[in-house]
């Protein structure tokens, strides 16, 4: 038995044979945010063989609050949080491999990512993603275990096909607006109590002790002292077009996703080309030190401070634009720029 | 009337009547919220026609997306 994973292997559920299962088990984490931090440095600390991490944003200082993998550092050199994250996991568990990618994540990516996993951490911060999650998940059958957390108040459910009920059969839609940690905030022991449910449940997937999942779906407010525990099962719905008899996976087939987005934590939009690009840096570089700002420069991303605005342009062909909520505002100061 | 919400005694006022009047009350959708009542679910489509009672138990568990 190797020492570092000495007081799990004593935990009797899961043991040696459970520690060995771990390391043959391969973890995609969808966000590397504060849940997706949370969730990275668990599973890598316990040992799992591989993660998969995917973001498409970059460290700032605003997430240091409650973004456990990341430090004053990456904040100043705005790294990619993928990036940033495998930094840091490599230095807790050289033993774990680690996939980074950077990028926002489509319909194609989801299912391109999906292969040969063994579970999906939702760690993003929008339903958009969330209801491809599911059905993707439906699809290639496998489990994916939700979280979502704001102000002091967090939920979790886990999604087992065949099983349990899907997003869709509890929302039936994805639900637009609602409050978001950019309104209204978050506090990091909330975010550490989602960290909680969702990385336990993932070890009892992980070593296939499926009779000891939670099952009901839960939430708490950890500052009004509340908790619920609520059983969902009959929800399971046999016409749910994701996880029923006959089913369409109804936000793979055609192309759902919003080409813009508001970022969640931050005055900021989103602008995604339609189809994926590798956008040449330098050559940005050079037209952007033309224009009246400042701009900066490292190897992944080009930033340009102009006014209140600061656009920060991604090699995919991505612009997060910083200073604006309004979608329409943001991509004229994008075309301004790029035309 | 007295009923249980989420584990807490709350007193409502007599104008909030149905599972659909209070989920409005705490200013949550039936897009966004699941609602079990006395250990039952309520769909979302029946939020309008069932009733709120004197010492009801009621979960309100709100979807959200941060993260
Ligand atoms: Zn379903």
């Amino acid at each position: 038995m190797q020492e570092r994973y000495s007081r799990q292997v004593l935990f009797d559920s899961i043991g040696e044979k459970g520690q060995e299962k771990l390391g043959q088990k391969h973890v995609c984490i969808i966000g590397a945010g504060a849940l997706g931090t949370g969730n990275a440095e668990i599973l890598a600390r316990a040992g799992v063989g591989r993660l998969t991490i995917v973001d498409r944003d970059y460290v700032e200082e605003s997430n240091l609050q409650r973004q456990q993998l990341y430090t004053e550092k990456d904040a100043k050199a705005r790294m990619p949080k993928a990036i940033a994250a495998k930094d840091r996991l490599n230095q807790v568990n050289s033993s774990v491999t680690i996939h980074a990618e950077i990028q926002d994540v489509t319909v194609e990516e989801m299912e391109r990512l999906a292969q040969g996993v063994d579970l999906i951490i939702d760690a993003t911060d929008n339903f958009d993603i969330r209801f491809i999650i599911n059905d993707v998940a439906q699809k290639f059958n496998i489990p994916w275990i939700y979280g979502g957390c704001v102000s002091s108040y967090g939920l979790s459910f886990t999604v087992i096909p065949g099983e349990t009920p899907c997003l869709n059969c509890l929302l039936q839609t994805v639900p637009l607006g609602g409050a978001t940690c950019d309104t209204i905030g978050v506090i990091a022991p909330v975010v550490q109590m989602v960290v909680s449910y969702q990385t336990a449940e993932a070890l009892k997937i992980l070593v296939e002790d499926w009779s000891s999942l939670r099952k009901k779906l839960v939430s708490f407010d950890l500052w009004d002292n509340e908790h619920v525990s609520i059983g969902v099962e009959r929800m399971k719905n046999s016409d749910c077009p994701s996880c029923g008899d006959h089913p369409t996976y109804p936000y793979l087939s055609y192309e759902q996703q919003t080409k813009t987005a508001v970022l969640c934590g931050r005055d900021a939009v989103q602008i995604r080309p339609p189809k994926k690009m590798a956008r040449d840096l330098d050559a940005l570089e050079r037209i952007l030190e033309s224009q009246n700002g400042e701009v900066n420069r490292n190897p992944f991303l080009v930033s340009f401070a102009n006014g209140d605005h600061r656009m920060v342009f991604f090699k995919d062909g991505r612009v997060l634009i910083h200073g604006v909520n309004d979608i329409s505002e943001a991509k004229s100061l994008y075309h301004k720029i790029v035309g | 009337m007295i009923v249980h919400i989420n584990g807490d005694q709350r007193e409502l006022s007599s104008q909030l009547q149905t599972v659909f009047d209070l989920v409005n009350d705490y200013n949550l959708s039936e897009k966004n919220v699941i609602v079990e009542l006395n250990g039952r679910i309520i769909e979302a489509s029946k939020h309008r026609d069932t009733p709120i009672q004197e010492g009801d138990r009621v979960e309100l568990v709100q979807f959200v997306g941060g993260g």
